[in-house]
C-alpha cells in the first residue's frame, strides 16, 4: 500500500515550497505532500525575491528600472514567457500574503537596490525587512561594522566599493571584535544564537549580555551617522528583537548586508515557508531522496484523463536508507532544483534529469556546453527541461513527458539567473503556477 | 582531459552502465576510502549551521571540519585526529544536510573510531567512562536481576557524587529506571507469539532500552502489531551499536552488529521483516551497518528494516484503520512531539502528527526541528552537559508555550532530556496506536503488567 496523496511535490527550496502552497491554497480539500532529499538550496540564498535584474539580452545596460516592463521582451521559452507576466504578478502577491511583515518593497513595482557584502548592488523585487534601512537609494550616511572573525565581510573594502559605486552617501567600515567569539572559524548560527538568547560575555567592560556588548563595542566607531550595517548574522529566531535592541542602545537605525553562504536570511525564508507549509497542512518528508516512478496502465491513464496520448505517473519511489516506499498522487510538480541543486546533473556524455528523465535540450558535443570567456553567455547556465504553457517538461518531440508532472524553479531551462538575476522570481512564479494548477486538477 | 583523469564518479544514477574503465592511479585501498565523498565538499557550510552543538559551543569546530577536512588532513602522516571529534554528538543532522552527498556521518564515525583506537588512554577515566556508557547493556541485566537495588543505589546522591568524581558521569541526571520485569522476561512468560501467520510475520529488534526500561513500549508494538494479524517473532539481539558508535569504539560495536546482522539476517530467510521501535536503532541497521561492516547479508538486513510506524503505514492501512477512533484518559488529550534527530534523518519527521491526526480527540503538536541537545550518551558526560542543555533550550522553550499535557518521541534518550527540561511525562507513539487501536483497557495497563 502507498502512501497517498493528492498532489506530490518534489523538492523543498523556494520553488516547491510556493507550489506546495500554491496547491494547498487553490484547492483546501486535497492532500498535499512536500518530498524533499537534502536541505534546500535556500541556505546559500541571500534571501533576496528578484524577478530580473538585468534584461538577458542586453546586461550592459545596467540594472533594470521596473522588471515587469522587460518581461514581455523575454525569448519564447524563458519561464517568464510560460507563464505569462500576469502570473508573475500573481506569483509576487501570493509571496507578500506569506511572507507578511517579514519582507519590504511591495509599496512599488521598481527594483530595490541591496548592498551586498561585496559592496556591490544588486536590484532586487522584495526584501528582508533586515536589510530595509540599507537601502542604496537611501542618501543617509552609513557605517558598515565588521568581525575580526567572520572574513565573508570586510566593511572597510564595501564601503569604499559602494562609494566607488556611485552610492548617494557617504560610507564607512570598521573592524570590531565580535563579543563572545574567541574562535576565528565560529559559525554564522554560533554568532546569531549568542545574539538570539543574549548570552553572557565577558568583555573589558566586564560580564553584559551579548547585544549590549555589541552595541558597546560598536558606540565607540560611530560617529554621526544614523544607520549602521553588520553582516547578516543578527539572530535567527528572534531576529528583530535583537535588531530593534542594537537600534535603541546605538540611537541608530541598524540593517543587515545579505552574507554569501551559509546566509542567515536564506535560512530564516526557509523557516518561514516551512512554517506556513504547517499552516497549510501540508504534510512534509524531508531527507530521503525520490529515485524512480512507475506509469499507470494505459487503462487507468484513458479513465483519468480520457486518455491524452502521454503516459501518466502512477507513483514515485522514495528511498529510505535502502527500503524502498511507494508515494502515490493524482499530480506531481517536480521542482529539484538546477545543476547546483542537483534536480539536473551530468557526466561526460549527456546532460539528464535523474528522476523521471525528463528531456534536456543540449548540445550532443560536451565542448559545445561552455564558452571560453567565464563570464560570457554560458549555455549550461540555460541548461534544464523546456516546458508546454502548463509548465509540463516536453521530450525531444515537443510533447508533454507525462500528462500529470509539472515543472517549476532551476530545473527548468531557458534562463540564465545568475546574470539576469531571476532566480527566486522564476521559482516564485513558476512554482506558484504549477502547483496552483496541479492543485485544481486534482480538485476535479 | 586524459582518461586517466577521469575525475571520480560521484554517485550519478545511470553512471554505472558507463564502459569506462578507469586506470589506476592511486595504489589499491586497504582501509575505507572515502576520498569520493570529500572530493564531492564544495565547501557550502550547510552542514555547519545544522550542527546543534556548533551552535552552542565555538569550541567546536563543526561537521564540515570534522569529516572532510579532517580526511584530508589526514592523508598527511604527521597529522593525528583532531581531539574535538569527540564532542561531536553524533546527531547525524549534517548527513541530511549536505546538498552534496558527502557522507559526513560515516567521516565521523571513522575518524572517532581511529581518535579512540590510536590516540586515547586505555586506562584513562574518559575511556573507562565512554566504555561503560557505550556498553551500557553489559550493565542493563545485572540491574535488572536486582532492578530494585539497583535503582535505589543508582537513585542515592552518594552514588551520583562519585559518578560525576570519579567517572565524569553528570550528577544533575536521573539514571534510567530498571524494571522489575523485562520485556524479553514478559514475552517468554506470555508464551511468545500469540498469532501465527506465515504471510505477515515480523522480526522485532527491540533494542536495549525498552528492553530493561520501558517495555511498555516493547509491549504496546507486540499488541499493535497483533492486531493486525501479524505474527511477532522476537530474535535473539545485541546493542544495536549506536552508543558504540558516538563513543568511537567500533570494535563492540562490529561485534553486536555481527551477533544482530546473523539473527536478523536468519529472520529474514523465515520469511520476516525487521521493525524497530527505536529511531536510533533502526538509523544504525539501515545505514550505519552498511557504511561501516560487510558481514555477509549486511546490506539484505538494512533493506529490509523498517521503523514500526512506517510498516504499518506502508503494508497496512493504517490511517483509515485508526479513523473515527478515539482514546479515553486526558492523558492522551494533547502531545508536545520532538521528532528525534535520527528520525528526521529517516525522512519520518512528520510521520507521528500525520498518523496520530486521524484519532479523534487527539492533537499532537510538533515543537520544531531543534536537536533535544541528549544525543545518546552524549548528555550523560559531564563535560557535555552544560551543552547538551543549551542544545535542549529551543525545544524546552517551545514544548512549554506547548498546549498539552503530555510529551511524545520515539527516541529513549530524547524522552529523558524531554523530561528532564521540562517536567512532561513522555510517551512513545506506539503506545498512543495501541491505546487507539487495542482499546484504553491496555491503554490504562500500559506501565502495568498485562497482556
Amino acid at each position: 500500500m502507498a502512501i497517498e496523496d493528492d498532489v506530490l511535490v518534489i523538492g523543498g527550496g523556494l520553488a516547491g515550497a510556493t507550489a506546495a502552497l500554491a496547491a494547498a491554497d487553490a484547492a483546501p480539500d486535497v492532500r498535499v505532500r512536500l518530498v524533499t532529499y537534502k536541505q534546500s538550496t535556500l541556505r546559500h540564498a541571500s534571501g533576496l525575491i528578484d524577478i530580473l535584474g538585468y534584461a538577458p539580452d542586453s546586461p550592459e545596460e545596467g540594472p533594470l528600472v521596473d522588471p515587469f516592463d522587460a518581461l514581455s521582451d523575454l525569448p519564447e521559452g524563458h519561464p517568464y514567457e510560460r507563464v505569462g507576466s500576469e502570473a508573475v504578478r500573481e506569483a509576487l502577491a501570493f509571496f507578500d500574503d506569506v511572507a507578511g511583515d517579514a519582507y519590504a518593497g511591495d509599496h512599488t513595482d521598481a527594483n530595490a537596490l541591496v548592498p551586498t557584502h561585496g559592496g556591490t548592488v544588486k536590484p532586487t523585487a522584495r526584501y528582508p525587512v533586515s536589510t530595509a534601512d540599507g537601502l542604496a537609494s537611501d542618501d543617509r550616511d552609513a557605517l558598515l561594522v565588521g568581525f575580526e572573525t567572520l572574513p565573508d565581510f570586510e566593511a572597510p573594502l564595501a564601503a569604499a566599493h559602494l562609494e566607488a559605486a556611485g552610492a548617494p552617501f557617504s560610507a564607512r567600515g570598521a573592524t570590531i571584535p565580535f563579543p563572545g567569539i574567541v574562535r576565528d572559524d565560529a559559525k554564522v548560527t554560533r554568532y546569531a544564537h549568542l545574539l538570539d538568547q543574549d548570552e553572557t560575555v565577558t568583555t573589558g567592560a566586564g560580564e553584559t549580555g551579548a547585544r549590549e556588548a555589541l552595541a558597546t563595542t560598536v558606540a565607540e566607531r560611530l560617529a554621526d551617522e544614523s544607520r549602521v550595517g553588520f553582516p547578516a548574522v543578527l539572530g535567527d529566531e528572534h531576529a528583530a528583537e535583537v535588531r530593534a535592541d542594537l537600534a535603541d542602545a546605538l540611537g541608530a537605525d541598524v540593517f543587515e548586508v545579505p552574507m554569501g553562504p551559509p546566509s542567515l536570511p536564506g535560512m530564516r525564508l526557509e523557516d518561514l515557508l516551512y512554517d506556513a507549509l504547517e499552516d497549510a497542512g501540508v504534510r512534509v518528508t524531508s531527507g530521503v531522496p525520490v529515485i524512480d516512478y512507475e506509469t499507470a496502465t494505459e487503462a487507468d491513464a484513458v479513465a483519468a484523463d480520457g486518455g491524452s496520448g502521454a503516459d501518466r505517473i502512477d507513483r514515485v519511489v522514495v528511498d529510505r536508507n535502502g527500503t524502498e516506499i511507494p508515494h502515490c498522487a493524482d499530480q506531481y510538480v517536480l521542482a529539484t532544483g538546477g545543476l547546483v541543486g542537483k534536480g539536473v546533473r551530468s557526466e561526460r556524455e549527456q546532460v539528464f534529469e535523474p528522476i523521471f528523465d525528463c528531456h534536456v535540450p543540449h548540445a550532443a558535443d560536451r565542448y559545445d556546453w561552455f564558452v571560453d570567456d567565464v563570464f560570457g553567455e554560458q549555455p549550461y547556465a540555460r541548461f534544464g527541461l523546456a516546458s508546454d504553457r502548463d509548465l509540463r517538461p516536453l521530450d525531444a518531440g515537443d510533447e508533454p513527458e507525462f500528462a500529470n508532472l509539472r515543472a517549476a524553479g532551476a530545473v527548468l531551462g531557458g534562463y540564465d539567473f545568475a546574470a539576469e538575476k531571476s532566480g527566486a522570481g522564476v521559482s516564485l512564479a513558476t512554482g506558484y503556477v504549477a502547483g496552483t494548477r496541479a492543485g485544481e486538477e486534482a480538485d476535479r | 582531459m586524459s582518461d586517466a583523469e577521469q575525475p571520480t564518479d560521484d554517485h550519478v544514477p545511470g553512471a554505472e552502465e558507463e564502459e569506462f574503465e578507469p586506470i589506476q592511479v592511486f595504489p589499491e585501498a586497504e582501509e575505507m576510502d572515502l576520498r569520493p565523498g570529500a572530493d564531492n565538499c564544495y565547501k557550502c557550510s550547510t552542514c555547519d549551521t545544522n550542527c546543534p552543538v556548533a551552535e552552542v559551543d565555538d569550541e567546536f569546530p563543526g561537521p564540515k571540519f570534522q569529516g572532510p577536512e579532517q580526511w584530508r588532513l589526514k592523508r598527511q602522516d604527521d597529522h593525528d585526529v583532531d581531539d574535538s571529534v569527540m564532542k561531536c554528538s553524533n546527531c547525524m543532522r549534517c548527513d541530511s544536510a549536505c546538498p552534496s552527498e558527502v557522507p559526513l556521518s560515516q567521516m565521523h564515525n571513522t575518524a572517532r573510531g581511529e581518535y579512540v583506537e590510536e590516540q586515547m588512554e586505555k586506562f584513562s577515566r574518559e575511556y573507562l567512562r565512554n566504555r561503560i556508557l557505550a556498553n551500557y547493556r553489559r550493565l542493563a541485566p545485572l540491574a535488572a536481576a536486582f532492578p530494585r537495588t539497583a535503582n535505589f543505589v543508582m537513585g542515592l546522591s552518594v552514588t551520583k557524587w562519585m559518578g560525576e568524581k570519579l567517572l565524569g558521569i553528570t550528577s544533575e541526571r536521573e539514571f534510567p529506571e530498571f524494571v522489575t520485569e523485562t520485556f524479553r522476561e514478559w514475552w517468554t512468560k506470555r508464551g511468545g507469539a500469540k498469532v501465527e501467520n506465515p504471510d505477515k510475520r515480523i522480526a522485532y529488534f527491540h533494542g536495549c532500552y525498552s528492553n530493561y526500561n520501558t517495555p511498555e513500549v516493547a509491549k504496546a508494538l507486540v499488541r499493535v502489531y497483533e492486531h493486525f494479524g501479524y505474527e511477532i517473532m522476537v530474535p535473539d539481539q545485541s546493542c544495536s551499536g549506536t552508543p558504540m558508535f558516538a563513543n568511537g569504539m567500533l570494535e563492540d560495536a562490529r561485534r553486536a552488529a555481527e551477533t544482530n546482522v546473523r539473527e536478523l539476517a536468519a529472520a529474514l530467510e523465515d520469511g520476516a521483516d525487521i521493525v524497530a521501535s527505536c529511531s536510533s536503532c533502526s538509523m544504525s541497521l539501515r545505514q550505519e551497518y552498511p557504511e561501516l561492516f560487510d558481514f555477509e547479508n549486511t546490506e539484505t538486513v538494512a533493506e529490509n528494516t523498517w521503523d514500526a510506524v512506517e510498516y504499518l503505514r506502508v503494508h497496512e492501512d493504517l490511517e483509515s484503520e485508526l479513523e473515527g477512533r478515539s482514546v479515553e484518559g486526558d492523558e492522551f488529550d494533547d502531545f508536545a512531539y520532538h521528532a528525534p534527530c535520527h528520525s528526521r534523518n529517516q525522512g519520518l519527521d512528520g510521520q507521528t502528527i500525520e498518523v496520530l491526526s486521524m484519532i479523534d480527540g487527539i492533537e499532537a503538536h510538533d515543537v520544531g526541528d531543534s536537536c533535544s541537545g541528549i544525543s545518546g550518551t552524549y548528555g550523560w558526560k559531564e563535560e557535555n552537559y552544560e551543552t547538551s542543555m543549551k542544545i535542549g533550550e529551543e525545544m524546552f522553550e517551545h514544548m512549554d508555550a506547548a498546549d498539552a499535557q503530555t510529551g511524545l518521541t520515539e527516541c529513549p534518550t530524547c524522552s529523558m532530556q524531554m523530561e528532564h527540561g521540562t517536567g512532561y511525562e513522555i510517551k512513545h507513539t506506539l503506545e498512543v496506536l495501541e491505546a487507539a487501536l487495542v482499546g484504553s483497557g491496555s491503554a490504562a495497563g500500559g506501565r502495568r503488567e498485562a497482556g
